[in-house]
């Protein structure tokens, strides 16, 4: 068996720029969840097929369990911790409680950050008038909900969107 | 997973420095949403990753003749949503947003859509035996033949393996009939679609024709004629992220009155490789508009090479439909 291998990468998590030594193996959803105990993204199938781990990187949503933390050195990070200003929560958080978009709670940080992304993918390209019920489980089918509170997460990312055109 | 060494490239002629520095077994990693959990199952253990992620291949432009140029680590979601491509070859724009998931595409690079493995279930459980996977051939042929085999191949597939080609941008790619442009020992070459993957025939462990130290550069796609019109359908067991159970990727360009000019079919899930449908395109190439009967017999010639396994045989009938369908949708 090879060595393990190291390396020091910056990542800037919901703001906060943090200088780490990780094995090269160390996928983000490792380095949030056990470096920095930001245990809010979660390891559902840890193969990219359930969307439990999404996290916004660079803005973008992405699998964080696929994604090698040395290969995204020098990146900014947001995780379902950093959507909320302060006390305030993030329109979408409050939406997912309003709907009761909910019942185990695994899936939601990930379809939270999901949704954001989603949102915010739609608004670069100019198609949130587009976006009707079809579109919008299309583009949140990479989050899997095995209690299936889709019809609810439907009704509160449609109110988000609603409320940003 | 095995420990491996990490290095990031920062041109082209570097990254095939670092490759062939690091030994054999070293992988080039573009987004890494295929190879890293290959690398999770214990499929590729490779000593060494060369990123080439961030090499300066993730422009689109449009070249003098009007060809698209994409980049290899251009993201799956930049190609599908640029605006030139989405005016200028909806096929693929339409390929690459039914592939994988809003997350994945962000990630997923173009040279590595085209290098992602098959999703064969024995492929990636190594308690299995598999003629493809690396050291694989020695062990006991092919589990899916008289296993799970429901999504795998139905035409030109071998006794050695039976996998399917899970990309749905390189059907498209096969039935625009673009160029990969890849830098190797020799320097710079042209791999014309189809042609960059392979049939598996005695040797599976070989999805495509590259060589070791290979890198795709990008890909040069040429404009559709004035008028052709295209489209991208895709078949799967859910409405959406799952790999194709039958796709089909369709360039139809006629004249006024109807003739065929020039078409173009390819189809995903059914073989090794994206599949061109030339018998078919021979057939409706014939001249007058087509109608069903010119369409059923062009479906019927493609497929009947097709060699169904037990429980796969449900994919003859549903290429012949969207072969049929298709194209009359695009008239």
């Amino acid at each position: 068996m090879p060595a393990v291998q190291r390396a020091e990468v910056v990542l800037r998590v919901n703001g906060d720029e943090h200088r780490l030594t990780v094995d090269t193996r160390a996928t983000l959803l490792d380095v949030l969840r056990e470096h920095l105990g930001l245990t809010g993204s979660k390891k559902g199938c840890d193969h990219g097929q359930c969307g439990a781990c999404t996290v916004l990187l660079d803005g973008m949503r992405v699998n964080a369990c696929l994604a090698l933390a040395v290969a995204h050195d020098g990146a900014a990070i947001t995780t379902v911790e950093g959507l909320a200003d302060g006390e305030e929560l993030h329109p979408m958080q409050e939406a997912f409680l309003d709907h009761d978009a909910f019942q185990c709670g695994y899936c939601t940080p990930g379809q939270i950050c999901s949704a954001v992304g989603m949102l915010d993918e739609a608004r670069a390209r100019g198609e949130l008038d587009g976006l009707d019920d079809a579109r919008i489980r299309e583009r949140m089918s990479g989050n899997l909900c095995r209690c299936g509170a889709y019809p609810n997460i439907l009704a509160a990312v449609r109110e988000v969107a609603a409320a940003q055109r | 997973m095995r420990p491996f060494a990490y290095e990031r490239a920062t041109d082209p002629d570097g990254a095939r420095a670092l490759l062939a520095a690091a030994g054999p077994g070293a992988r080039y990693l573009g987004g890494g949403t295929n190879l890293v959990d290959l690398m999770k199952l214990g499929v590729e253990a490779p000593g060494a990753l060369v990123d080439v992620a961030k090499l300066p291949l993730a422009t689109i432009e449009l070249g003098a003749d009007g060809a698209l140029e994409a980049g290899a680590a251009v993201t799956n979601t930049a190609l599908a949503n640029d605006p030139r491509v989405r005016a200028g070859w909806p096929v693929l724009s339409q390929a690459l947003l039914a592939g994988a998931s809003g997350q994945l595409r962000n990630l997923a690079t173009v040279g590595g859509n085209l290098l992602q493995r098959t999703r064969c279930a024995y492929f990636q459980d190594i308690t299995k035996a598999c003629n493809k996977r690396e050291g694989g051939r020695d062990r006991d042929g092919c589990p899916a033949r008289d296993g799970d085999h429901r999504n795998l191949a139905i035409l030109g597939h071998s006794e050695a393996c039976v996998a399917t080609h899970p990309s749905d941008m390189a059907v498209a790619l096969t039935a625009l009939g673009a160029t990969v442009r890849v830098r190797g020992d020799a320097g710079d070459r042209e791999i014309p679609m189809p042609g960059l993957h392979r049939l598996p025939g005695d040797d599976p462990t070989r999805d495509t024709v590259l060589e070791p130290g290979d890198l795709i550069l990008g890909v040069s796609v040429p404009p559709l004629a004035d008028g052709a019109r295209s489209t991208y359908v895709k078949v799967r067991d859910r409405a959406s992220y799952a790999f194709a159970v039958v796709s089909i990727a369709a360039v139809l360009d006629r004249d006024d009155d109807g003739t065929v000019r020039d078409v173009r079919i390819a189809l995903g899930g059914v073989a090794h490789a994206p599949w061109r449908a030339e018998r078919a395109e021979a057939i409706l190439r014939d001249g007058a508009s087509p109608d069903d009967d010119l369409l059923a017999r062009a479906a019927d010639a493609e497929l009947s090479e097709a060699r169904p396994l037990r429980d796969n045989a449900y994919k003859i009938p549903l290429a012949r439909h969207l072969i049929v369908d298709t194209i009359k949708e695009l008239m």
